[in-house]
């Protein structure tokens, strides 16, 4: 058993409004110097699988299939091998 | 001829699949069927509508989960096969999604949903859907989205643009397309695109809500018109 942690963000060369509100929120806050805040999406599962490599083939065909649109977005994820009886945790 | 048959596809989160039921039947006096996402085929009919709304909530992004309906097989097999789909807003979404229209509808520039009546200019009305249309007309119709942000890359836009596939762009009422006419910062002021072989219509505006004036506008008809029009041309050339 794996657990996929997946991360979706839109690609470089597309703006990101939500990104520029929520930056001007944390202006407001007082903290100027933060910067380039970027929208993305987070997403974790857990992937039954016999090998790292099978659970990665799943969690990539997910990914390009369905949790990240190519034409807008990016994604990355990394896997962490967990036991079966604290997978419900 | 015999009437035509219009499909029009229910999904979870469909809104707008009656309006579409409402002005093809009542008033464009068609036949029409709603299909439910579940089913495995569309049936006998002459044309699909992908309705309006917010198919399983918007979620993960607009049509992305609709796409893998069951019926979506279906719909991609009557597409490539020539038939008439038009997918309107989150139709218009769920076509992108699926790949039979290219690029992808971002989040409004504003990040506000606009509802509001907004101009189109017709780019192309050599179209089975913009037939009845002169070059150039403004037609007067709604939109309703927040996501309506027609993003591509640069060499399908090129492509688009070189093949005539934008049908309908934004503009203000004389049929300037200017950046302030657009009400969601689409690319090139994109409202509505054709794929190649131009049988699969993709638009953010809704026609099915103007088809008669109580609704403040017409113009929509002309959409539905041409479409209607398109049939009797080719089964007189067939």
């Amino acid at each position: 058993m794996f657990h996929a942690k997946i991360v979706v963000t839109l690609r470089k060369s597309i703006l990101d409004p939500q990104g520029k509100a929520v930056e001007h929120g944390i202006h407001s806050l007082g903290y100027k110097n933060a910067k380039n805040v970027r929208i993305g999406k987070f997403v974790e599962m857990k992937v039954e699988a016999s090998s790292k490599q099978e659970a990665e083939r799943i969690v990539q065909e997910a990914c390009q299939k369905l949790l990240a649109n190519p034409v807008m977005e990016d994604f990355t994820f990394t896997l962490e091998e967990v036991h079966a009886q604290k997978a419900h945790v | 001829m015999s009437k035509l048959k219009v499909g029009i596809v229910v999904f979870p989160g469909s809104n707008r699949d009656h309006d579409a039921q409402y002005a093809m039947e009542s008033v464009m006096k068609l036949e029409t069927r709603l299909i439910w996402h579940k089913e495995g085929s569309v049936g006998d009919v002459d044309a699909v509508i992908l309705p309006g709304g917010f198919s399983y909530g918007d979620y993960l992004r607009c049509g992305a989960i609709a796409r893998f309906s069951p019926i979506m097989t279906d719909v991609v097999r009557f597409a490539k096969s020539g038939g008439i789909v038009m997918g309107i807003c989150n139709g218009f979404q769920i076509l992108a999604e699926a790949g039979l229209l290219p690029g992808v509808l971002l989040r409004n520039e504003s990040l506000k949903f606009v509802c509001d009546f907004i101009n189109l200019r017709v780019e192309n009305n050599q179209t089975r859907f913009s037939s009845q249309c002169n070059q150039g007309d403004v037609l007067r119709v709604l939109i309703a989205h927040g996501d309506g942000n027609y993003f591509a890359e640069p060499d399908t836009v090129k492509r688009l643009e070189d093949n005539r596939q934008i049908v309908f762009r934004y503009c203000d009422e004389r049929g300037n397309v200017t950046k302030e006419s657009s009400p969601n910062g689409s690319i090139n002021n994109i409202a509505g695109i054709i794929n190649e072989q131009g049988n699969v219509l993709g638009m953010m505006p809704h026609p099915e809500n103007a088809v008669e004036p109580v609704m403040g506008s017409s113009d929509g008809r002309k959409i539905f018109e041409s479409l209607v029009e398109s049939f009797v041309y080719h089964s007189l050339s067939a």
